[in-house]
């Protein structure tokens, strides 16, 4: 069990410097150096920079040195949580981002538990009632899911609302609490608000999510084991909820790892439509303006936390196959 | 024909024990249909449409599609009314009325601007076109018009000639990679393999779409169509080939211990030769399959990376260009017209999903 | 999955009460008297009549065997009995009657219930399924959930059936694991299945069957996936519980060997249909039917003189959507008689001290 989250985090780690790199990559993909582009913005607002500053700014970042040099650079500043300063606004990039990751963050764990809470039931409604009206539907309902892509879902919806019921569903606040400080009354908002994206950025795992739990539950629903259950004579809600749902469980939990990254991939796009304060539509500008350090620390962020989101899952997975758990070595 | 019917299975090759497998799927059988359509509709393009994509009129922006009447005094002729464009005296948006007194008569095989016919023939036939005199006033707009007065219907057309190639030729490059990485990991095993498998799986939990927006928003503003169409294709291509290697790992793995290709190596056959004459023979079609499977996740992500204005820029049309128009909700209320690009994206991932399934079942001929 | 038994009542069996009434009058004591079961199984391709008019009888504390080559109905009237006929499949037809033991625990007779007419689900059969029938079958490897510990499916079994807490059930588990001879009992209980072998887990999973010392043990193949010393031993466990606890067990095989070796009673099984019924001497000395005769004929004897030749059965067991009319049987029976075997069917009629023949042979 040890061993099993020791390669995991090995993993991780690996994981959060190939994300770290490709973040590097994206700031430093654009040609002319940063310290340039800074200085020309600076001097688009009637401000200049002095060659002093220019020259600090130069050292702090490594230019000029090979470019490990300047990752490495740029490694340690964050690791002092220093991300540079976005071009756009002017102002550090973590004062910029703010509260958007945590909503980002929220809006993703909301999106998962409810990918989890419906694609369970619904995926062992569908295998226990094989070829049953519910069953048909929630294939439909699936094939719905997997077809149209989150982004285009958000639009239909926006539109749906506007014309039926002319109201904006889109936004993670009503408009009086969307600058106010954080209440009791501002979560309960955001809750109300929660459930339109969640569903919408859900639905395509979900969709997946009950073909895998449908399709290995028809598996071990044949398995020799729930005819020994059975002939023990228990109830049957209790043969199928104890046995073959607990191992088809196993497969289902294991995808965990990669919904995350899904989920997090596709709220950037369906916050841009929906209009949510999250770190997507930032992202979208950022990448526009070539604001790059804004961009690259985006990224960056949203590696490792879904890094530690998929890590979290892990973790859980050993807990719930005691497979993994027993293992010895 | 002296074999008996039930003696057929016998002698069958594995490709005809696929395809009879293949056809007992019906919806995967529609779907093949619905495919092929859709390249049909990418090799002519310009036959289907009926005017030049790109010409715009500020007079005619935001029209709404058209009513076609099929019969004309109970005879089959269609035509359509003419509409007439005028300005709301009140609140001065422009607003189109239909004027039933004047009839535009539909034809088909209609001559219509010049283009080459799968790019050799040059012609001025369409499908459909006006009859009559080319006049300027007399033009239709099945599904009308966008914000810069374009034709839907011929924009859709082009649209899905990049948006179904781009999605094909970035499938390739998945495929190139996936085949060579996943063959390598399989056959060998060992450190290889970790390796491999240790990179799909650190590719995997990364999320891919704000990092192909930061890979594609460094794209240069000066490149032309034809280079950030090639540069978006391999961006995406990026993500596909993980789950390609995985399948063909996978096959690799599962034939290592097949008793033909131990008994291939036995006989001394070259290490290419086994790989190449017996094993890749041995499961094309589990390829076929899950090239099919990963090519609606192409198509989304150039609709999804267009749509964002960081994939294809106009003047390129693609479906998710096309899309773009239709960010804004208060646009989409006044003429959701604009949204119809996505009833392809859908159609076209659905269509490749079910084919995608059909096939993987029937790839397997002596399975269940 | 209620099971439509209107038709099969109002058959000869005049004695036999409908429902739940107690009935007094079964010969001999009968523990199980299954009378013409049939369970079928819709597909798209047809009706699979797996189970087609079984009928035989069971006596406390004897072995019934029951035999036929695979796809005969061995197995779904086994689970017919117990009430998990697999979806799509349905008993349409037929009685099981199954004696209860005494509410007191007593030495009474207790009463007889038609097992067909419960709910497969309900409280009543449930009570009887795992405490007074319990069933063991082939697949030792998959018969026990993957991720849950051994001990906790045999006390989950236990609990359902005794009013005992976790501990004492639990206890319970290590004294049956010691009594099937499972060593170091009070590590297994905490091990999962897939740390035991077969051989192993064949003998918890009896320990689990028997864990509510049940009057009736059906044992489905129990042995056919055991290599043949591990074959030998749970055998020798089976027989020698037998005759602690006194249960009745239902051998189903299709190995004669084991037959010989267990049954005291034998069913011989053809597609759908029990064809012979006769204790084992009779079987195996006497056969009466040309089925039994030709499936004695295929075995090898040890004693037999060196050269003799085995004689295969004549053609191969027929798709059960295209079964034979009259005797299913008569397409590979040499002693086919035209006109009369392929018209019509025959009935199980006795033909000697508790012998049973469903040929026109002995009409």
């Amino acid at each position: 069990m040890l061993t099993f989250i020791g390669r995991r985090v090995v993993l991780a780690i690996f994981t959060v410097w190939a994300i770290s790199v490709l973040a590097f990559a994206i700031i430093q993909l654009p040609p002319g150096d940063y310290v340039t582009s800074y200085i020309a913005q600076m001097a688009t607002m009637g401000s200049v920079v002095t060659d002093e500053e220019a020259q600090n700014l130069r050292i702090q970042y490594g230019l000029g040195r090979p470019i490990y040099v300047q990752y490495y650079k740029w490694v340690k500043l964050i690791a002092q949580g220093d991300f540079g300063m976005s071009m756009e606004w002017r102002r550090p990039v973590t004062e910029v981002i703010g509260e958007r990751l945590w909503l980002t963050v929220v809006v993703s764990v909301a999106a998962l538990i409810l990918t989890w809470a419906l694609a369970l039931p619904i995926g062992v409604y569908s295998a226990v009632r094989q070829y049953s009206v519910g069953d048909y539907l929630a294939t439909f309902v699936g094939f719905i899911g997997l077809a149209v892509p989150n982004f285009l879902l958000a639009l239909v919806l926006l539109y749906l609302g506007f014309v039926l019921f002319n109201a904006h569903i889109g936004g993670l606040f009503s408009p009086e609490f969307n600058d106010a400080p954080w209440s009791w009354a501002r979560v309960w908002d955001l809750l109300k608000h929660l459930p339109i994206p969640a569903l919408i950025l859900g639905l395509a795992g979900m969709a997946q999510q009950i073909r895998i739990m449908r399709a290995n539950l028809l598996d071990e629903l044949r398995k020799p084991y729930v005819v020994t259950a059975r002939s023990k004579g228990l109830p049957e809600p209790r043969v199928i909820t104890k046995y073959p749902v607990r191992v088809a469980l196993n497969p289902f939990a294991s995808t965990i790892g990669y919904t995350l990254p899904y989920i997090v991939s596709g709220s950037i796009i369906v916050s841009l439509v929906l209009g949510l304060p999250t770190v997507g539509p930032l992202l979208l500008k950022a990448l526009i303006a070539q604001d790059m350090f804004l961009a690259g620390t985006i990224v960056l962020l949203l590696g490792v936390m879904t890094v530690i989101g998929t890590l979290v899952s892990d973790v859980l997975l050993v807990w719930i196959d005691p497979r993994i758990r027993l293992e010895e070595t | 024909m002296a074999v008996a019917p039930e003696q057929r299975v016998f002698v069958a090759s594995q490709w005809q024990l696929t395809w009879w497998r293949f056809r007992k799927h019906r919806v995967a059988v529609a779907s093949a249909v619905v495919v092929a359509g859709f390249y049909l509709a990418v090799l002519g393009a310009d036959f289907l449409a009926y005017a030049d994509p790109n010409a715009s009129e500020a007079q005619r922006g935001l029209m709404p599609p058209q009513r076609v009447y099929w019969f004309d005094d109970g005879k089959f002729g269609p035509y359509v009314h003419g509409v007439k464009g005028v300005r709301d005296p009140q609140t001065f948006k422009r607003v189109y009325r239909t004027d039933p007194s004047q009839k535009i008569p539909l034809r088909f095989f209609a001559q219509g601007f010049e283009y080459r016919f799968l790019g050799m023939i040059p012609t001025t036939r369409h499908l459909i076109g006006v009859g009559g005199s080319l006049d300027a006033t007399k033009t239709i707009f099945l599904l009308g018009t966008d914000v810069q007065g374009r034709d839907l219907w011929s924009r859709l057309m082009y649209g899905t000639r990049i948006s179904l190639t781009i999605g094909l030729l970035g499938v390739t490059m998945s495929l190139v990679l996936g085949v060579v990485l996943g063959g390598l990991s399989g056959f060998y095993g060992g450190i290889v393999d970790t390796l491999i498998q240790r990179t799909i799986e650190i590719l995997r939990s990364i999320p891919t779409i704000p990092l192909w927006m930061g890979l594609a928003a460094a794209l240069p503003r000066e490149w032309s169509i034809l280079q950030v169409y090639f540069a978006i294709t391999i961006i995406i291509s990026m993500l596909g080939w993980t789950e390609l290697a995985r399948v063909v790992r996978g096959r690799f793995l599962a034939m290592r211990e097949e008793d033909f290709v131990v008994s291939a190596r036995l006989v001394g056959c070259s290490q290419m030769r086994t790989i190449f004459v017996h094993m890749v023979p041995s499961f094309t079609s589990h390829i076929i399959a899950a090239t099919t499977l990963a090519l609606p996740a192409m198509i989304i992500s150039e609709t999804a990376l267009s749509f964002l204005g960081l994939g294809l820029r106009p003047p390129a049309i693609s479906w998710g260009v096309l899309l773009q128009q239709a960010q804004n909700v208060q646009t989409v209320a006044i003429s959701p017209w604009l949204m119809l690009p996505a009833v392809p994206v859908i159609i076209a991932v659905m269509a490749f999903n079910f084919l995608g399934d059909g096939l993987r079942d029937a790839a397997d001929p002596y399975g269940r | 999955m209620i099971a439509p038994a209107e038709p099969a009542l109002e058959a000869d069996h005049t004695m036999v009460d409908v429902g739940r009434e107690p009935v007094t009058s079964l010969p001999r004591e009968t523990l199980l008297s299954v009378r013409n079961l049939k369970t079928y199984f819709p597909q798209d391709e047809g009706l699979v009549k797996a189970v087609d008019g079984v009928s035989f009888d069971l006596y406390p504390g004897a072995t019934l065997g029951i035999v036929g080559e695979s796809g005969c109905g061995k197995s779904v009237t086994a689970r017919s009995i117990l009430r998990i006929v697999d979806r799509p499949g349905r008993i349409v037809d037929g009685e099981i009657r199954f004696r209860r033991p005494a509410a007191d625990g007593g030495t009474g007779t207790g009463h007889v219930v038609d097992l067909v007419k419960l709910a497969p689900d309900g409280s009543e059969m449930r009570s009887i399924r795992g405490a007074e029938i319990a069933l063991i079958f082939q697949e030792p490897m998959s018969s026990f959930s993957p991720v849950h510990t051994v001990g906790n499916q045999i006390i989950e079994a236990i609990r359902l059936h005794q009013p005992v807490d976790r501990r004492g059930a639990r206890d319970k588990t290590i004294e049956m694991l010691r009594r099937v001879g499972v060593s170091s009992p009070e590590q297994r209980v905490d091990q999962l299945s897939n740390q035991l072998s077969g051989g192993l887990r064949q003998r918890a999973m009896i320990a689990m069957a028997l864990s509510c010392q049940p009057t009736l043990l059906i044992a489905d193949e129990p042995t056919t996936a055991l290599d043949v010393t591990t074959q030998t031993q749970i055998l020798e466990l089976m027989r020698q519980l037998q005759q602690e606890d006194g249960m009745a067990i239902m051998l189903i095989t299709h190995d004669l060997g084991v037959i010989a070796e267990m049954a005291t009673d034998v069913a011989v099984m053809y597609l759908g249909r029990v064809v012979e019924q006769a204790p084992v001497d009779a079987i195996f000395h006497n056969p009466r039917h040309p089925y039994t005769r030709a499936l004695l004929r295929s075995i090898p004897r040890i004693r037999s003189r060196s050269r003799e030749r085995l004689t295969p059965i004549a053609g191969s067991v027929p798709h059960p959507y295209d079964r034979p009319t009259g005797c299913p049987f008569h397409p590979r029976c040499a002693d086919f008689m035209a006109g009369k075997c392929d018209r019509l069917e025959p009935s199980l009629r006795p033909v000697g001290d508790q012998h049973a023949v469903s040929c026109f042979l002995y009409e």
